[in-house]
């Protein structure tokens, strides 16, 4: 789609096209931009329709999670404690992006700092799901899902710490690939838990996601924890290869309890479909699944704890009121400027990271993650990929789970395991439960992000999931 | 002092580096306004990450060497999390467990001959920014931050406490300088480029930290004030406090920081933005490429030149002036070099607080070769080391060679030239026997009373030869020839 795009663009206009989108968005009641960068981005577009540039992405607008950073547009996580923060240099992605001449449209809305399942911790308020606006679109990048299925943008990109790209375009009945940790470059990513999240495309369709991941993918001298240039592939290559010599793993453990019935037999359905198409399949085990949560949460809080120390209103974001001594003043910069769920975390992590408490949380955390870590290379040595339900359930009301943070990080049970591992994944709509959108995820070998790409592919070619459109589009 | 137990953790800045330890900022800062030297990685700007300078590690493997220390197979970072607002992102980044090197020592001069000072660990960390009050740190109305300095490669090297008194401190501090300097890493005429936090404590007793002494000077005021302060209150019969103080410069005491702020938990865990780095595969490249270290040249020097172990170690405890010895010593006569390098010149330098680059090595032969070939008097070299050093050179030279100074600061000047312009040649064989036969004649009762027993009275009549003579006769020549003379005509 965004290949045919491209081409639409350059016989057309990318102005009239960007500006049904901007048109669109102005209509919208979903709330899924915090911010627009409506002049810059039509003015790119008017020089684009004047001297048509090359590139990947040539003339092809975009939406960007509001965590990463963005020369000139202000970037705010969706926290007030950023407000009026404009960053001075571009993410990795963002020079990927325009080098291939993409048009940044606007920032997208977010869970705060990334921390949430439902875009509803946002200090822009949450946004709503396209497939019924009573409900959450997912998160964090809650708007980034939300934009591409309602049509507001053709591409987004969003950023997964626990499942914070699967988790919204499952929701919102989008593509959204979660990189295997390293294969795209975090500089620029503003970090809530660094040794966890990658940036990944938000699309309506595989061959997209593989378009995007081409652009944004690839060695960053910049990020030490970026892998080499070899690791990355030619995704759009060999897309069309079908599933006939994979063999699925279907793991014990991400079925039964506290999933929807109506989930568990989609994701069967999609299993079959798979089968059909000639892939074979068999169950594995992942025994470590149940302490992945605890895991996930202790590493994640206590990253987020001493990455989020910065925010001190001194060199930038807001700084309300007069200035007292230090103490006083960076207190209460910090409690008016973080919502609730970041100070909950902010709080656990610091707890989890203090004398006495370190080895007993933190380092026994990281030992867990080992071991699920290891979970995942062996069912990988049998199996090509394992599938599962992206979410255990479809989206939820708007201020269902907010109150109850536990319940809402047990949503996250089947998407940390992968962050864990640094593992890629993949979440495609794979059907509807009371015309709500449901996510089959695939996971696969690090740095195979190809071999997911062409079963998601090979998916999408049969089946009619993501073809279709909410009612508000 | 049996009793004192001093440990000491010096912060030295590895300011010979071109660039800052996590970002491509230049470390060249010094005359440059607040804030210039930074990047988003240096301010901590969200979303910015650091990029270990493979350079700093190098630097710091070759300190590690040169401190007899183990290198860890695998070296990692930290995060040492504290709230400041010279600390851009509320961390810094450091070492914790497996920190680049362990378990080395170095020997220092001691109270009581050499000593061996065990070197607990070294291990490499960001220098935070620098607070500029607006006033005194207690009165100002407001505080600003520079954060040049802010991302400066440091290294921690940590002592064990093994240092006796406060002069024993200054001498480890000496010598660390000394083997930084000879390594190339260090430049310690920099501000603020060692920092020195130092426990203190006697036998039996807790101990005191003295924090962030940014001078040599103030390392022995701060621990002699603390030896004072601790003996006192042993007896009086209080116990010393376990506590955090801070060295007041200008006033010459220790004062306690308020407890609250020094109850730190800094919740050190892995800097996951950086990977860890496997240190030993760097060992034997950096160990073929150390330089001779202090100790080895000063053995060199005694065997190869020919002269005393208190030369060789006054000549090499700084290495421009082992180097300028070196460049000296291979042209004329290395023993009398040494003589007036390390006895003269030295001394003569350090009245006027100058460095040794001051001073030109082809001036330094000239004497030596001079003094060596009986040309000059050691007075005559005297008074030609202090014209060079001070520059009052006879305008006869100066209009002779206009612009009689070079752009490192050398006169271009010849020093023979500048014997003759001060008539510093020394007296010939003929006129100095001449002037003591005219001064015997001339001091007829200080010759008497010298035959008759009044040995000392023969200083008179050689005074009166070397006023004669303006200086240029040996007064050990004229002495002899004094006595000569009289008991020629007895
Ligand atoms: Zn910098």
């Amino acid at each position: 789609m965004l290949a045919q795009l491209r081409e639409q663009i350059l016989a057309g206009s990318a102005e009239e096209y960007l500006s049904r989108l901007f048109d669109r968005i102005d209509r919208s009641k979903l709330n899924a931009f915090t911010t627009l960068d409506r002049e810059n981005a039509l003015g790119q577009a008017r020089e684009f329709d004047r001297s048509p540039r090359k590139g990947l992405m040539a003339g092809i607008p975009i939406a960007i999670k509001d965590g990463i950073s963005t020369m000139g547009i202000e970037t705010t996580c969706s926290s007030r404690i950023l407000k009026g923060y404009i960053p001075p240099y571009d993410a990795h992605v963002i020079e990927r992006l325009k080098a291939e001449g993409a048009i940044i449209m606007g920032k997208t809305n977010m869970d705060e700092f990334a921390m949430g399942t439902s875009t509803e911790t946002s200090a822009f308020g949450p946004t709503r799901n396209p497939w019924d606006l009573q409900r959450v679109p997912g998160g964090s990048s809650g708007g980034s899902a939300a934009c591409v299925a309602a049509g507001e943008a053709p591409c987004s990109l969003g950023s997964d710490t626990g499942g914070s790209v699967r988790c919204p375009a499952s929701f919102c009945g989008v593509v959204g690939l979660k990189p295997t940790y390293g294969l795209v470059s975090r500089y620029g990513l503003i970090a809530y838990a660094n040794s966890l999240e990658q940036i990944g495309p938000i699309t309506r369709t595989a061959e997209d996601s593989a378009f995007l991941l081409d652009v944004i993918a690839g060695h960053d001298p910049r990020d030490s924890t970026s892998a080499p240039a070899a690791a990355k592939g030619r995704y759009l290559d060999g897309l069309d290869g079908g599933v006939k010599d994979l063999l699925i793993g279907v793991p014990d453990e991400y079925f039964g309890e506290g999933v929807d019935p109506m989930v568990e037999k989609a994701v069967w359905d999609s299993v079959s479909v798979l089968e059909g198409l000639g892939a074979t399949w068999q169950r594995v085990s992942l025994p470590h699944t149940r302490y992945a949560l605890a895991t996930y949460y202790i590493i994640a809080m206590s990253e987020c704890s001493s990455n989020l120390a910065r925010f001190d209103g001194l060199r930038y974001g807001r700084r309300p009121g007069d200035d007292k001594d230090w103490h006083t003043t960076f207190s209460e910069i910090r409690s008016a400027g973080f919502g609730p769920e970041a100070k909950r975390r902010i709080l656990l992590g610091t707890y989890a990271l203090s004398a006495g408490y370190y080895g007993r949380y933190y380092l026994k955390a990281l030992q867990v993650r080992t071991l699920i870590k290891q979970d995942f290379e062996r069912a990988l040595e049998k199996v090509d990929l394992l599938a599962s339900a992206t979410m255990p359930f479809p989206a939820f009301r708007i201020g269902e789970r907010i109150s109850d943070p536990l319940s809402l990080y047990m949503a996250d049970i089947f998407t940390v395991p992968v962050n864990l591992a640094g593992v890629p994944a993949i979440s495609i709509p794979c059907g509807f439960a009371d015309g709500l959108p449901i996510g089959l995820q695939l996971i696969g070998r690090p740095f195979q992000e190809s071999l997911l790409l062409r079963a998601a592919q090979a998916y999408q070619a049969t089946t009619p999931h993501h073809l279709r459109t909410p009612e508000v589009a | 002092m049996d009793d004192v137990i001093i440990g000491l953790e010096v912060h030295v800045q590895l300011n010979r580096l071109s660039s800052k330890l996590f970002c491509g900022c230049s470390t060249d800062y010094h005359n440059d306004p607040p804030n210039s030297h930074t990047c988003p990685v240096c301010l901590g700007l969200p979303g910015s990450l650091p990029v270990i300078n493979r350079k700093a590690v190098e630097f710091s493997i070759r300190v590690g060497l040169a401190l007899n220390c183990r290198i860890e197979q695998q070296t990692m970072f930290y995060r040492k999390n504290y709230y400041y607002p010279d600390l851009p992102k509320g961390f810094q980044i450091s070492q914790y467990d497996f920190p680049l090197a362990t378990g080395g020592h170095i020997m220092i001069k001691g109270e009581d001959g050499e000593r061996n000072i065990r070197i607990t660990r070294a291990h490499m960390e960001e220098d935070p920014g620098r607070l500029v009050h607006a006033g005194t740190i207690d009165r100002a109305k407001y505080t600003m931050v520079d954060y040049n300095r802010c991302g400066m490669p440091l290294l921690e090297v940590v002592t064990e406490p093994d240092l006796r008194s406060p002069k024993e401190a200054r001498a480890f501090l000496d010598k660390l300088r000394t083997i930084l300097e000879y390594l190339d890493v260090f430049d310690g005429s920099l501000e603020g480029s060692m920092r020195v936090d130092s426990n203190i404590s006697l036998a039996g007793g807790d101990r005191a930290e003295v924090k962030n002494i940014s001078s040599f000077k103030g390392v022995e005021k701060a621990l002699s004030y603390e030896i004072t302060r601790q003996r006192n209150l042993r007896r009086r019969n209080i116990r010393v406090v376990q506590e955090t103080r801070h060295f007041d410069e200008l006033r010459n005491v220790t004062v306690s920081i308020r407890s609250k702020e020094e109850a730190h938990d800094y919740r050190y865990f892995p800097e996951m933005d950086l990977v860890p780095i496997r240190v030993a595969d760097w060992v034997p490249n950096v160990q073929a490429s150390l330089p001779e270290l202090p100790d080895a040249r000063r053995d060199r020097f005694r065997e190869q030149y020919g002269i005393s172990d208190d030369h060789a170690k006054s000549l090499t405890s700084e290495i421009k002036v082992a180097d300028f010895y070196e460049q000296v010593a291979s042209r004329t006569d290395p023993r009398l070099a040494a003589v007036w390098i390390a006895d003269v010149l030295k001394g003569e330098l350090n009245y006027r607080s100058l460095g040794i680059d001051r001073f030109s090595p082809d001036h330094m032969v000239e004497i030596v070769s001079m003094l060596a070939s009986q040309e000059i008097t050691e007075d005559g070299a005297v008074i030609l080391l202090r014209t060079l050093l001070d520059r009052k050179i006879p305008s006869l030279v100066d209009t002779e060679k206009p612009g009689a100074t070079k752009a490192g600061g050398q006169l271009s000047v010849r020093v023979c030239d500048l014997v003759g312009s001060l008539g510093l040649a020394r007296a010939g064989d003929q006129a100095v026997r001449a002037a003591v036969r005219d001064a015997v004649a001339e001091c007829a009762s200080a010759v008497s009373d010298y035959r008759s027993g009044n040995e000392r009275a023969i200083n008179f009549v050689v005074g009166v030869v070397m006023k004669k003579t303006r200086g240029r006769a040996s007064p050990a020549e004229a002495h002899r020839m004094v006595q000569e003379e009289i008991e020629k005509g007895s």
